[in-house]
């Protein structure tokens, strides 16, 4: 399985990813574009995912939920902002829970052949909504306390 | 999102990662996951005074990942785990709900594709 990387730069209000995925190009930008086959993808299993409105095109509002079997639930929404396509997907991002700190996604998708490359950068207002909301850990200092947490962690776990 | 149903306050992970982000207290952190230890024993390795020490771990303690119990004369300090493992959680967050989401989309693609090639093999078998 290919493997997820995240890029935080310090001192930076972007995150960026990059994932392949086996599949190619055409099909994976369905899977953005067709809102039956996003629900499908898009989050964690153990969340349930309704998308309440998804309008793929400039100007076009989308708005989804996940909720866990414990009742708590998650919501964001957006806009695209100009023609979504596998040469870029262009939207804001609210979480519903943290309003007024809104994010600016971009997602690529680069042809790989049988493959494709998504790109990610998702620009935040501020570092701070940057470290705050998306939580990555990756900021400077952070990513080392990151890497020590995950030592500590694994050795107390086994201890325990 | 993902972490936002993690139980732990602002506040908390505020003092965590300002505990966190010194190496000192890191490597304190590290030596008391093998178990409890006097302000001397954790001073030895470390070109700082006993004050220098104290100080650390009075932020250790401050942000919950450390507790201290009196033993005679000795102070001894012992790893609160919880804060830890929280924080950890809470870290991991935006990975894992990228990775877990670019995980499912490979499978839901991977079924499409098959079903679209048995598909178009049926039609080749039916128009022939």
């Amino acid at each position: 399985m290919t493997e997820l990387k995240v890029t935080a730069e310090p001192g930076s209000h972007e995150v960026s990813t990059e994932r392949e995925i086996d599949a190619p190009r055409d099909l994976v930008f369905r899977a953005y574009k067709e809102p039956e086959l996003l629900a499908q993808w898009l989050g964690p299993r153990r969340y349930a995912m309704e998308i309440d409105t998804y309008e793929f095109r400039d100007g076009g509002r989308w708005r989804y939920v996940h909720s866990d079997d414990q009742g708590n639930s998650f919501a964001f929404h957006g806009v695209f902002h100009g023609d979504p396509s596998p040469d870029g997907m262009v939207q804001t991002f609210e979480f519903e829970g943290y309003p007024g700190h809104v994010s600016l996604d971009t997602a690529v998708l680069e042809d790989r052949g049988d493959k494709t490359l998504i790109r990610t950068v998702t620009v935040f207002q501020s570092i701070e909504d940057r470290d705050g909301m998306v939580q990555s850990g990756m900021a400077d200092g952070m990513r080392e306390a990151y890497e020590r947490l995950e030592e500590l962690t694994a050795k107390l776990i086994a201890n325990s | 999102m993902d972490s936002a149903t993690v139980e732990i306050s602002e506040e908390q992970l505020d003092a965590v990662f300002g505990a966190l982000a010194d190496r000192t207290r890191r490597a304190i952190l590290a030596r008391l996951a093998e178990g409890e230890a006097s302000v001397n024993e954790l001073r030895a390795p470390f070109a700082v005074s006993q004050p220098a020490i104290s100080q650390h771990l009075k932020v250790l303690e401050r942000a919950g990942l450390i507790s201290r119990t009196r033993k005679g004369t000795a102070r001894l300090s012992h790893l609160e785990a919880e804060p830890l493992r929280e924080a950890a959680a809470w870290l991991g967050g935006y990975r894992k709900y990228w990775e877990e989401s670019y995980q499912r989309l490979d499978e839901l693609l991977g079924a499409i594709r098959k079903n679209e090639r048995s598909g178009a093999s049926d039609q080749e078998r039916s128009t022939s």
